[in-house]
């Protein structure tokens, strides 16, 4: 897994570096600043990016507009989008373009090593993997046509969208693999979506959840 | 103000005043009479009537004499609508507007009688029509002023109210600011820096046993873990209640549009701002903002909401409406009136239409400039 880093904070892009070139990955750019960032991605052959959202130079939400940029320009590039605060609005802005392969997390997700690097595995994998704390304002609301699932389907939705393996569904609802599995092809029918390979139709079922 | 008007309508103000001139002298008199008779009660209703009409005669010729003069004529009376009649009676003797009135109608409403009668008979005497046509303007405007003059509180008079309206909106300020920091050091020291303080006996305690049982050690480091977390969790919801990082990012349209998103109740938002507001006006705006769309969620059972935002003249205007079951309390909670408050530094007001069955609609306005295009009209539904 080749990956580039930007994030403006010496410190948070140290470790960054270092937890996820401990987990197999290769950084072949670490950047501070966002203009930087788009002359590191030409000039490398990279898998996926990891960008903070707020960097220099106006210290506002640059890494998400990067990360909108590149992948208008390289459709489906993995980006997987690191933030202090997480917004419902910033989620669906990296997700409007109806492409998986992005990643949306608080920064304090990096502490559990092993799942964080699990999602960015997935986001370079093309899946989607976005913070609970989107997932629990999405949940509040109740609308069509995420309406006609059952509750524990939603529930199997959120972890969906939380970029979760079934597997790993299963042993957070205590349930079989296979009750994942039957959830899961029933969420598809409910919402319509085309036969495709499994992790496409993931990736599309979180879209239409998320309404973009 | 629309264009002054010619000598033919001027010369209806002055017909107007001149039928107007009897019921000036029968009010006075029953204003005199009242006031005298209130040491024997009977004043009290014969005032409670003359009053009124004092009111309504001096209104009329301040709309005349604004008219006349293309300029406002405000009357600045002291606030006395409901208030139960004996205290509104109390305010009409506290507020000088009202002896002002009263020495209108006993100095000026004569010289200004001979004033009118004379653009009318001027017209009216066919032949000095000439003299009509251009003394008219000059008559009637020396006539408004003279209204004006005791009508309207002067120039000085109008500042001093400015100076107590600042004064109030000032104090309330630094409360409101102080108010502010004391709950940011409350939740700081209650939330963060309580977790911090946990966290370091966390690992003190893990570093103690890391020799003797490793595993204990390791669930105590997986639990300062989730301490930070935590404490992250508090300092994100400190820093939202200090300056949306949304806010600073996309500006006051962006960052309703955010708000709007986490509503569980679809809210339509609509922008149309040609730039940013000043900071401290668009952090103001967007807590009032936020606290209108706190309580549709909150009391209004609404199944659907919408948020205005526009600037013109001028003005920020923001209109949060829902169709709720309506009958919204202003004065029911402390949040819409700390949001008054804090919209009363700018000069700014709010409005609450809120009849009982809905629509509930709160419009807030704040004067104020527009910097640099940043953000582009709008609009999308949440």
């Amino acid at each position: 897994m080749r990956l580039v880093v930007a994030e403006d904070n010496a410190l948070l892009r140290d470790g960054l570096i270092r937890l996820l070139e401990a987990n197999g990955a290769t950084i072949v750019a670490a950047v501070d600043n966002a203009t930087t960032l788009a002359v590191a991605l030409r000039e490398n052959e990279a898998d996926g990016a990891v960008l903070d959202v707020r960097m220099p130079p106006t210290f506002t939400d640059e890494g998400l507009r990067a990360a909108i940029d590149i992948r208008a320009e390289r459709t489906g590039f993995p980006v997987m989008v690191l933030s202090q605060y997480v917004e419902q609005l910033y989620a669906r802005e990296l997700l409007a373009s109806g492409q998986g392969a992005v990643g949306y997390l608080l920064k304090d997700r990096v502490a559990n090593v092993g799942e964080f690097v699990d999602g960015v595995r997935r986001v370079v994998a093309g899946g989607t993997v976005i913070d609970p704390e989107v997932i629990s304002t999405i949940m509040a609301k109740r609308e069509e046509p995420v309406d006609r699932l059952t509750p524990r389907e939603q529930e199997v939705l959120a972890l969906m969208a939380e970029g979760r393996s079934n597997q790993a569904i299963a042993s957070a609802l205590f349930v079989t693999e296979k009750a994942v599995a039957k959830h899961t092809n029933s969420i598809f029918a409910k919402l319509d979506l085309p036969v495709a390979d499994d992790d496409n139709r993931r990736v599309r079922a979180v879209l239409a959840w998320l309404r973009v | 103000m629309e264009e002054k008007p010619g000598p033919l309508r001027l010369t209806g103000f002055a017909a107007l005043q001149l039928l107007m001139f009897p019921l000036v002298l029968v009010t006075v008199v029953f204003v005199v009479l009242g006031g005298v008779l209130t040491v024997v009660t009977v004043g009290i209703p014969i005032l409670l009537a003359a009053l009124p009409s004092l009111h309504w005669i001096t209104d009329r010729h301040r709309s005349m004499a604004a008219q006349t003069l293309g300029h406002d004529v405000p009357a600045n009376r002291l606030p006395s609508t409901g208030q139960p009649l004996f205290t509104r009676l109390q305010t009409w003797a506290r507020d000088p507007m009202t002896w002002r009135e009263l020495t209108w109608a006993l100095v000026i409403v004569p010289v200004g009688f001979i004033l009118s009668l004379l653009t009318v008979l001027l017209l009216l005497v066919v032949v000095t029509g000439a003299f009509w046509w251009y003394g008219a303007p000059h008559i009637m405007r020396l006539r408004a002023m003279l209204d004006r003059a005791l009508l309207s509180r002067g120039h000085t008079g109008q500042l001093e109210q400015r100076v107590v309206d600042l004064t109030v909106s000032r104090a309330d300020t630094v409360d409101h600011s102080a108010a502010e920091l004391r709950r940011i050091e409350r939740d700081l020291h209650d939330g963060a820096q309580a977790r911090l303080v946990a966290l370091g006996m966390t690992l003190g305690m893990a570093d103690d046993l890391f020799a003797r049982d490793p595993e204990a050690a390791r669930k105590l480091v997986t639990e300062a873990r989730d301490t930070t977390g935590a404490a992250l969790g508090d300092l994100r919801s400190v820093v939202r209640g200090i300056h949306p990082p949304v806010l600073a990012d996309r500006g006051l349209a962006g960052a309703v549009q955010a708000l709007a998103l986490d509503m569980a109740v679809p809210v339509e938002v609509t922008t149309d701002l040609a730039g940013r507001p000043p900071a401290p006006v668009e952090s103001a705006v967007y807590f009032a903002i936020a606290e209108c769309l706190a309580n549709i969620g909150k009391h209004a059972a609404a199944a659907n909401g919408w948020v205005e935002l526009r600037w013109t003249d001028g003005c920020l205007h923001a209109v949060v409406g829902d169709d709720g079951r309506g009958g919204a309390d202003v004065n029911a909670g402390t949040g819409m009136r700390g949001v008054m408050r804090r919209l009363a530094a700018f000069d700014g007001t709010m409005r609450v239409s809120s009849p009982a069955g809905g629509p509930t609609l709160i419009t807030l306005e704040v004067p104020c400039a527009l910097s640099l295009p940043r953000t582009t009209p709008s609009s999308g539904t949440a």
